[in-house]
């Protein structure tokens, strides 16, 4: 990506001035374009915001060079790091032709290998039918008979053949999905009790000071965050490949944000790479990703990081809350116990789903899946299609109310 | 843009030592990221976690520029009535009664005028009859909605507003705007983009220590270097809520108010409280957990 030597002049020992801008500027642009390569949102505005700033800055000073330029190129956070290296990099007097330049691999999108691939399906599907065209509505097969069609339905998706996969994805990207709706602060002009009193005098000021017409405001109603925790472990493997083609579904057809991450042993956000205009493009950056693909669980570890790191930052609004997960847990129970009770405090509403659960004789009886159920909203199945559609018709209902807590099975 | 004020800095240096004047401990880059925001006349977004000086910063320009400081705490559903203005409607009544004794009719020039009107944080902040430029601090900017996000994105590309009533006010003076986040939530991009950022991190040792000791001056030398070095070891800890400068500040002022020198093992349990907030956190440290830390302060500080 460097492959062009660069090389800034070395300011201190710069003697034109007019000429030194001229370079400066030409470097900028350069560095700027190597930032927009690392995926940091940097355009030429920014640049000349940059140039015109570093007119109030002694240059020659390094560490005010710096900041400048720091602050009005990077706006986030996580951005800093790759900033940091990226300068250490750029702006040097010589680079070494030779040098490999590194960067912090896990940032940057589109430009890494995968490291461990995601699992592939026990056959490929039939790449020709199966992609479906962003435009169009996916063509679901209509050559099935009724009965056919209520089979796959209501097959489990570790039992499906791979043309069956196929099919089960055009379906899931069909469920419509929506979420219960929350009470904001926010007000405007409805029925409700409360008075509005600008329109109020508005409507009255011809009456002298008398009110005749009252004028009211409502609360506004909006949709709540969702939040989904897919368990990507060895024994859930047979499912994880749909459960992403179900996260990508909901979230594009959900209007706000949507929150994804994934765990196995450790826990990974994939909201960005989630968000995505193909579903196979995500995917594979998904794939990219994450590294712990089909391993051991710790579900208690993935929770706690969840709810230091990320928990203040995405339950706000009154969240709702999906765990996908079969409860296999290698780890401590006891965390699992303290930090579903921690998660469940947070949220509006918690909802664990649980493949296993379409199994006839299947009974949470693993420590782990103890530990957590008493700290769960609703316990579902997600091992076929009509369960998914139980789960969208469900979340579809849930209304203000928070619901009972401690509330047992919801089959 | 005042320039009186202003020019007072005429490089990062100078402000970097003004800002430690005023008994502010700033890095290198916060000063830098002040020093532009001031230049360009741009708001400056700061985030960091709970209790780093974030809102300090807004207080600290304020008598530094000797100017106004006008605050706006934003919450969710934050309106234009409680932003920028609103009507004084039981004077307007009161106003159409009198008008009506006296046989006449209030006219709507009469009734939303100037008397009438009552400025809010944001109104006040642009408004042209300032001598001088004040700092407008927009508080915990991630409590706010997309809407209020909305309207200052607004607000902050050409410091005008226009009330329907009365027409389009805008500054003389470029207000200086100082914005602060925790990351409850993102904070849009667009708003973002308007803005110069500066991310405040937890300070060093030494930081920390100076800011103690400009502080707190009546604290012992030797509390000051435990208390700094016991709250730096519980940051290194896996905590629920990891505590900020301001609860170090808490305590070592709670710990001069109880006439203590130094840090000693009940001393410490029993005033725990003051810097962890959270009932989990609390159980962890409390007993060996904080004997621990206590005994490794106590042999390095």
């Amino acid at each position: 990506m460097m492959s062009a030597p660069l090389r800034p002049i070395d300011y201190a020992t710069e003697t034109a001035p007019a000429d030194a801008r001229g370079h400066l500027l030409h470097n900028l642009i350069l560095f700027g374009r190597l930032l927009r390569g690392l995926g940091l949102a940097v355009n030429i505005a920014r640049v000349m915001d940059v140039a015109q700033a570093l007119e109030f800055v002694n240059i020659g000073q390094r560490a005010d060079f710096f900041y400048t330029l720091r602050s009005l190129m990077v706006h986030r956070k996580e951005d800093l790091p790759i900033f940091d290296q990226a300068f250490k990099l750029f702006w040097r007097k010589y680079i070494d032709e030779g040098q490999v330049i590194q960067f912090p691999r896990a940032h940057i999108r589109k430009r890494t290998k995968p490291v461990v691939k995601a699992p592939p399906l026990k056959e490929q599907p039939d790449n020709g039918n199966s992609q479906p065209n962003p435009n169009q509505p996916p063509v679901i097969e209509v050559t099935m008979t009724y009965s056919e069609a209520e089979i796959l339905r209501s097959k489990d998706f570790a039992e499906m053949s791979a043309e069956e996969l196929a099919e089960v994805k055009a379906l899931i990207a069909n469920l419509v999905w929506q979420l219960g709706q929350r009470r904001t602060r926010r007000l405007h002009p409805g029925r409700d009790n409360l008075i509005d009193l600008r329109r109020t005098l508005r409507k009255n000021i011809n009456f002298g000071g008398d009110v005749l017409h009252w004028a009211r405001r409502t609360p506004k109603y909006k949709p709540r965050p969702l939040v989904i925790l897919a368990d990507i472990s060895g024994s859930m493997e047979r499912y994880t490949r749909l459960l992403l083609n179900f996260i990508y579904s909901v979230s594009q057809a959900l209007k706000q944000p949507v929150e994804s991450f994934v765990f196995g042993t450790r826990l990974t956000r994939i909201s960005r790479q989630i968000d995505q205009k193909e579903v196979d493009v995500a995917i594979k950056e998904v794939g990219h990703l994450v590294n712990d693909w089909a391993g051991g669980t710790r579900i208690g570890d993935s929770l706690k990081t969840f709810n230091f790191r990320w928990g203040r930052r995405v339950l706000g609004h009154g969240a709702i809350v999906l765990i996908i997960s079969d409860g296999w847990d290698r780890g401590d129970v006891d965390l699992l116990g303290e930090e579903m009770a921690r998660l469940h405090r947070n949220c509006h509403r918690l909802i664990w789903l649980n493949p296993l659960l379409g199994m006839s004789d299947y009974e949470p009886l693993t420590r782990g899946i103890q530990a957590a159920l008493q700290h769960i909203d609703d316990f579902m199945p997600v091992h076929n299609l009509v369960s998914l559609e139980a789960l969208a018709e469900h979340l579809a209902k849930l209304g203000q109310e928070r619901g009972h807590r401690r509330q047992k099975f919801a089959l | 843009m005042n320039a009186t004020s202003f020019t007072a800095f005429s490089s990062i240096d100078d402000l970097h030592a003004a800002l430690a004047a005023q008994n502010y401990v700033a890095e290198r880059g916060l000063s830098t990221a002040i020093f532009l925001a001031l230049k360009l006349g741009r708001p400056l977004l700061l985030e960091g976690e709970a209790g780093v000086g974030k809102t300090e910063i807004a207080k600290v320009l304020t008598s530094l520029l000797n100017t106004d400081l006008i605050r706006l705490q934003c919450y969710e559903g934050l309106d234009i009535s409680h932003a920028v203005y609103e009507w004084n409607y039981t004077r307007q009544m009161l106003f159409m009664r009198l008008a009506e004794t006296r046989g006449e009719q209030a006219s709507e020039a009469q009734l939303f005028g100037p008397d009438f009107l009552l400025k809010r944080p944001l109104l006040q902040a642009i408004d042209p009859s300032r001598s001088n430029a004040p700092v407008l601090l927009i508080d915990e900017l991630d409590r706010s909605d997309d809407e209020f996000e909305a309207f200052l994105l607004e607000v902050l590309s050409d410091f005008q507003i226009t009330v329907p009533e009365i027409g389009t006010v805008k500054a003389k003076h470029t207000p200086i705007v100082i914005l602060t986040s925790n990351r409850t939530r993102e904070v849009h991009d667009a708003l973002k983009r308007r803005c110069l950022y500066y991310w405040i991190d937890y300070p060093s040792f030494d930081k920390e220590l100076s800011i103690v000791r400009a502080k707190v001056p009546q604290a012992s030398e030797q509390l000051a270097r435990q208390v700094t070095g016991f709250v730096q070891e519980l940051r290194r800890l896996d905590l629920y809520k990891l505590p900020g400068v301001a609860e170090t500040l808490d305590w070592i002022t709670a710990l001069v108010t109880l006439d203590q020198q130094a840090l000693h093992p009940s001393i410490v349990e029993e005033t725990l409280g003051v810097i962890l907030k959270y009932q989990d956190d609390v159980e962890k440290i409390k007993g060996k957990q904080s004997q621990s830390i206590l005994a490794h302060v106590q042999a390095t500080r």
